[in-house]
C-alpha cells in the first residue's frame, strides 16, 4: 500500500517505501519518446511554479524574521524597513511567548512517546491479524479513519465537553490527552504502511534457530520496523507541535504556541514569533531529510 | 512476538509450536487495546456525550445541565446559523475545487515523470506543514494585506488600482484554504495517479489512443476514487476551519467553525455548540458513507 498521509505535518514516509517499486516503471509512464515539441515544458514548468507558490509564504517568514520595526510596538510591520538580526538576538525577550513554546516542545514530546508506543502496538495487530484471530479490526480501521477524517473543531469540541462532564479542569493533562488521541490514528497507518513489506521468514528462521519471542522481537521485528516507527514518531511530534484548533478548546490556562500566535494576531505578531517559526521550520525540514536517509539506508 | 504459521510451511518451528499457549489467541487484542482502550474513552464516548449535551438544557448561570431531550435545539441552531453553514460550504467547496484543479497537474508529473527525484517532490509538497498552521495563515495576511509585499508592489507598478484590497473578504479566506490545504489533495491523488498500472496505457496507445483519449478513457476514469478521496480529506478539515476566516476574512463571512468555537469558549451555550458540531459530523459522515457506498469501503483508508 503506497499512502502519503495528508493532514497537518505529514513526514513523507509511506513514498519512501513505494520508491523501489517505482524505479521499474519510471520509463514507462505516458511519455512517447518521439515527443519534442515546446508542449513538453509545460507540465514541468507547472510543477515547479506550485512547488515555488507552496515555499513562497515561508520564505516570506523567514524574509520578515529579519525585518526592522520602526514603530514604537515591537510588532512585525506589512512594510519592509530594512535588515536586523536583532529579533534573533532578543528571541527570548517576550516572556509568554518563550514560555508557550516550551510547554509546546514538552507536549509534544510526552505526546509523541504516548502516542508512538500505543499507536505501533496497534500497527503490529492491524499488519499480522486477520480474519477470525482479530475480530473487530474493521472496526478500529473505521475508527481511525473517522477519527483522521473528522473535522478537528468536532474533536475538539466533543473533548471539551467530555472534560465540562466529567469535571476535569483544563490544562497539560487534557491537552495531552487530547493530542494523543488525535495522533494515535495517524502514528498507526504510518507504522503500518512501512511494515506491509515485512518478510515474515526472518522471524520464523530465527524460531527455527531457538530463540524465543522476546529475542525475535528485540534482534529481528523492531530492528526492521524501526524506521517505520521513527517516521511515526515524527508525525506525531509534528502533529503535537502544530496543533491549533483541538488545542485552543482543551488548554485552558495552559497555551500552548500555536494557540499563543492565535492570541497574539488579534492586537499584532512580535518579530520573535516568525523567529520560532524559522526555527522550527529548520529543524523540521533537517527531520524530515534525516528519516528519509535513514529509510533509504535501512529499506524495509 | 508470536509468528503465525503458513500453511504450506513444512519446517520444524520446535516447542512453542505444539504448547498450548493463550498469549497467541491474545496477541492481536492485547495488542490493540490501549489504543482502543484511548480511542474509545478520548474519541468516541466524547462524541456521544456531544450528541447527549446537545439534548440537554444547561442553566446559564450555574452551568449546571439537565437532559431534557430538548431535539428543538437543532431547528433553533440551524435557523439562527444556516448563513455560516452555506458559507462554510462555499468558502470550503471553492477551495477544494480550487486545489484539485491546481494539483491534478503535479500529482500526474510527479507521478509519471517524477523519476528518481519523486520523494524529493513529495517533500516539497508537504514543505508547507514545516511552518506552524496559524503563522501560514498570518504570512498569507501579510502577503495579500492592502500595502504588502504583492498587491503594494503591483498597486505602485501602476497595475492595481489603489483602492483594491482582497485581505478581509471572502477571496482572501479561500486563498487561505486552497493554500493551507492543497497537500491534502495533491497526496490522495498522487497515490491514486501512481498507482495506474502503466503496461494499461501502453495498451491504449497500443489500440491507437490519442494523448486526450489516453487521459480522458484510461487515465481520469482510474483516478476517480482518488480523486473522490481527494475531495473529502479537503473539503472534511475545510469545512470545519474558522483560523483562515478569523485571521484573513472579514466580519461577514463567518463560517460555522468560529460559532463552535464560540458557543464553547465564549458564550458557554454547550447545547448550541454541541448541535452544530454534531450537524458539521453529520455532513462529514455523510460524505464519507457516500463515498464507501459508491467506491467501496476498503479503498477510502488506501489514501490515508
Amino acid at each position: 500500500m503506497s499512502t502519503g498521509l495528508p493532514h497537518h505535518q505529514a513526514i513523507p514516509v509511506s513514498p519512501v517505501a513505494t520508491a523501489t517499486s517505482s524505479v521499474e516503471t519510471r520509463a514507462a509512464g505516458p511519455a512517447r519518446p518521439r515527443r519534442r515539441r515546446w508542449t513538453r515544458f509545460i507540465l514541468p514548468v507547472y510543477s515547479w511554479l506550485v512547488i515555488a507558490y507552496l515555499i513562497f509564504p515561508i520564505g516570506v517568514m523567514i524574509l520578515y524574521s529579519f525585518n526592522k520595526v520602526t514603530a514604537g510596538l515591537q510588532q512585525v510591520s506589512f512594510a519592509w524597513n530594512g535588515f536586523t538580526l536583532q529579533w534573533y538576538k532578543e528571541w527570548s525577550n517576550i516572556p509568554g511567548l518563550t514560555s508557550a513554546f516550551w510547554l509546546s516542545v514538552r507536549l509534544a514530546i510526552a505526546s509523541t512517546v504516548f502516542s508512538t508506543v500505543i499507536g505501533t502496538l496497534l500497527a503490529l495487530a492491524l499488519v499480522r491479524y486477520q480474519g477470525r484471530r482479530f475480530r473487530g479490526k474493521t472496526l478500529i480501521e473505521q475508527t481511525m479513519f473517522l477519527n483522521i477524517a473528522a473535522p478537528e473543531v468536532v474533536l475538539g469540541a466533543s473533548l471539551l465537553g467530555l472534560f465540562i462532564t466529567i469535571n476535569l479542569a483544563r490544562g497539560f493533562v487534557t491537552l495531552l490527552l487530547a493530542h494523543v488521541a488525535f495522533s494515535i490514528a495517524y502514528v498507526a497507518v504510518t507504522v503500518r504502511a512501512r511494515m506491509s513489506g515485512f518478510d515474515r521468514s526472518l522471524e520464523e528462521a530465527a524460531a527455527d534457530l531457538g530463540a524465543n519471542s522476546w529475542v525475535i522481537f528485540r534482534k529481528i521485528t523492531f530492528p526492521l520496523i524501526m524506521p517505520g516507527i521513527l517516521a511515526g514518531a515524527l508525525m506525531a511530534f509534528a502533529l503535537s507541535i502544530d496543533d491549533f484548533v483541538t488545542s485552543n478548546f482543551v488548554s485552558g490556562s495552559a497555551t500552548p504556541f500555536p494557540v499563543w500566535v492565535y492570541g497574539a494576531t488579534r492586537i499584532g505578531i512580535p518579530p520573535q514569533v516568525f523567529v520560532f517559526g524559522t526555527a522550527i521550520f529548520t529543524v523540521g525540514i533537517l527531520c524530515a531529510i534525516a528519516s528519509v536517509i535513514i529509510g533509504w539506508r535501512k529499506p524495509t | 512476538m508470536e509468528q503465525t504459521v503458513p500453511a504450506d510451511h513444512t519446517g520444524n518451528l520446535g516447542d512453542s509450536r505444539r504448547r498450548f499457549r493463550p498469549g497467541k489467541f491474545l496477541a492481536p487484542y492485547l495488542l490493540s487495546l490501549p489504543a482502543g482502550l484511548w480511542l474509545l474513552i478520548l474519541f468516541l464516548i466524547p462524541l456521544v456525550v456531544m450528541l447527549s449535551l446537545s439534548l440537554q438544557t444547561c442553566n446559564p448561570a450555574t452551568g449546571a445541565c439537565v437532559m431534557t431531550w430538548h431535539w428543538a435545539e437543532f431547528g433553533q441552531q440551524l435557523s439562527l446559523y444556516h448563513t455560516q453553514f452555506i458559507t462554510s460550504i462555499w468558502f470550503a467547496g471553492a477551495a477544494t475545487l480550487i486545489c484539485l484543479v491546481v494539483s491534478f497537474p503535479i500529482s500526474y508529473w510527479i507521478a509519471f515523470y517524477g523519476g528518481r527525484r519523486k520523494n524529493f517532490f513529495l517533500l516539497m509538497l508537504l514543505v508547507p506543514f514545516f511552518v506552524s498552521f496559524v503563522i501560514r495563515t498570518v504570512v498569507w495576511e501579510f502577503i495579500l494585506s492592502d500595502q504588502g509585499i504583492v498587491l503594494g508592489a503591483l498597486k505602485n507598478a501602476g497595475l492595481l488600482p489603489q483602492s483594491f484590497h482582497i485581505l478581509a473578504t471572502g477571496w482572501a479566506v479561500i486563498a487561505g484554504l486552497a493554500y493551507n490545504y492543497l497537500p491534502f489533495t495533491a497526496l490522495p491523488l498522487y497515490v491514486a495517479i501512481e498507482r495506474i498500472d502503466k503496461r494499461v496505457l501502453d495498451a491504449a496507445y497500443d489500440l491507437y489512443a490519442t494523448k486526450r483519449e489516453a487521459f480522458l478513457r484510461v487515465i481520469l476514469p482510474l483516478t476517480i476514487p482518488g480523486i473522490f478521496a481527494a475531495f473529502l480529506l479537503t473539503f472534511i478539515p475545510a469545512l470545519g476551519d474558522y483560523v483562515n476566516q478569523q485571521i484573513l476574512g472579514g466580519t461577514g463571512d463567518t463560517m460555522i467553525g468560529t460559532v463552535i468555537q464560540n458557543s464553547f469558549l465564549t458564550t458557554l451555550d454547550y447545547p448550541g455548540g454541541s448541535a452544530l458540531s454534531t450537524v458539521l459530523l453529520a455532513v462529514a459522515l455523510l460524505g464519507i458513507f457516500g463515498y464507501a457506498r459508491i467506491l467501496g469501503s476498503r479503498t477510502i483508508e488506501e489514501y490515508l
